[in-house]
């Protein structure tokens, strides 16, 4: 229990896949700039990271490993996480309508996330057992959440702000990115266990 | 033989999924009104948001659902508009797209010119040098300036003059704001019959300069039924929305400068 504690913290805070890892910038960057379309996106990433690292430590587990096909996780990987999101989007649209259009569009753009397919590698580099990585997959949904609803706050402010000329858009948004991820720095000293 | 098991590993994984995936498909289908992807096929596919919806999906579900006129796409031009008001049984006469039209008719052969031009091929360029090597100088320069803003290859430029196409018009206006003579209005697609000249002159100038130009004769003003040409200083311009389309003008026009466009578009 100790040791799911200290990775649930551990990928919220001390390693966060956006700020620390830097793992996920495009939608970052992308959809932070209301704080209900992050909302959205992290809903989204939350599900898919949960599910995929499921699916993929079974596929690694019980596929790559008794053939010594480790050289193979990263096609894999992709394979599977395509193939899942494709899935859990028919069934969505057809069983939870809602939440098919809560999660829109954002579903199947985080297919092709390097969080995604980040975390899966994590956990094979590390080796966790099934529930260290599904709760890791959970734990970097969370960290992306709150990365992405800080920054998105942040943005909204700098929307009314006085911003000089030249800086105005994307340059004081990476600004912003970077003071963002200085500050989670200040985690990196935590050791939790 | 060991290069074997990867492969199958791989292409097992994909064939399992693409099974799995079809098989889900049909499962888990949910029913679309098939209107819907009907009208989704005719129109334009450039999800280009024109509409004002997210793309061609969201404006073909707000054409059945919330019953938004086919008009509404700017891009697919007259013929998309008709095809799917065809389709749903709706009335097409509310048209309200625009199409590009150019008002001069002053080619080679019926302008006369000031100067023998040998610049570059840019109406802008031409038109710095004492307003173009036209005599008239409210006309068409016809280097095809706007030929080459046009996306959708609806202009061509025949014998110094450019010519709008209007199956292929969108209505974009690139040509409009291109023009340095600000010849090419937008009409809509319904009103045919446009006087075809730009010529402020007075009748007695424009006649020297340009066999086709308006003369300001007025004969069309006083041939309409519905009142709906009027004089601009010195050149007729018809109100389309008063314009029923009858004809007399045309016929009455000494200058041949009123045209009918919407024979050829739409028969």
């Amino acid at each position: 229990m100790k040791e799911l504690f200290a990775i649930l913290i551990g990928a919220i805070l001390v390693e966060n896949f956006v700020l620390s890892k830097f793992l996920g910038i495009c939608p970052f960057l992308g959809v932070s700039k209301k704080t209900s379309t992050a909302l959205g996106m992290s809903g989204a990433v939350v599900f898919v990271l949960v599910m995929s690292q499921a699916v993929t430590w079974l596929a690694n587990e019980y596929l790559l490993e008794p053939y010594n096909l480790e050289y193979l996780q990263t096609i894999t990987f992709i394979l599977v996480i395509a193939a899942l999101v494709q899935f859990v989007e028919t069934v969505l649209k057809k069983l939870m309508p809602p939440l098919y259009k809560a999660l829109g569009v954002y579903l199947p753009l985080i297919t092709t996330n390097c969080a995604v397919l980040g975390s899966a590698l994590i956990f094979v580099e590390r080796n966790y057992t099934f529930i260290e990585a599904v709760v890791f997959g959970f734990a970097a949904g969370l960290g992306f959440t709150l990365a992405l609803i800080l920054f998105s706050g942040i943005r909204e402010r700098l929307e009314t702000a006085d911003i000089p000329e030249a800086f105005k858009g994307m340059p004081i948004t990476l600004v912003a990115a970077s003071l963002v991820s200085i500050t989670f720095i200040g985690f990196a000293g935590l050791i939790i266990g | 033989m060991s290069i074997l098991i990867p492969v199958a590993v791989v292409s097992g994984l994909g064939l399992v999924f693409g099974l799995g995936l079809s098989y889900a498909s049909k499962v888990f289908e949910v029913k679309v009104d098939e209107r819907i992807s009907a009208v989704r096929e005719m129109l334009p596919g450039a999800n280009c948001g024109a509409c004002g919806y997210s793309g061609c999906d969201g404006l073909a579900e707000a054409i059945i659902n919330e019953g938004v006129h086919p008009s509404r796409c700017p891009v697919g031009g007259i013929a998309v508009v008709n095809a799917i008001a065809d389709y749903l049984g709706i009335d097409e006469g509310s048209i309200d797209v625009n199409v590009a039209r150019v008002l001069c008719q002053g080619n080679c052969d019926n302008v006369v010119f000031k100067y023998n031009y040998l610049g570059i091929e840019d109406c802008h360029a031409a038109n710095a040098l004492a307003g173009g090597m036209d005599a008239c100088s409210y006309g068409c320069v016809g280097l095809g300036s706007c030929k080459k803003v046009c996306q959708f290859d609806a202009i061509i430029v025949e014998n110094g003059l450019a010519r709008i196409i209007p199956e292929k018009c969108t209505g974009c206006g690139n040509c409009v704001a291109e023009c340095p003579k600000s010849i090419i209005k937008l009409v809509p697609v319904l009103s045919g019959f446009t006087v075809k000249c730009n010529n402020h002159d007075k009748g007695v100038i424009a006649r020297k300069n340009c066999k086709v130009g308006c003369i300001a004769c007025q004969r069309c003003v006083k041939v309409c039924p519905s009142e709906a040409i009027t004089m601009d200083n010195n050149l007729a311009v018809i109100d389309p929305e008063k314009c029923t389309n009858c004809g007399q003008c045309a016929e009455a026009c000494p200058q041949k400068c009123i045209t009918n466009t919407i024979v050829k578009r739409f028969k």
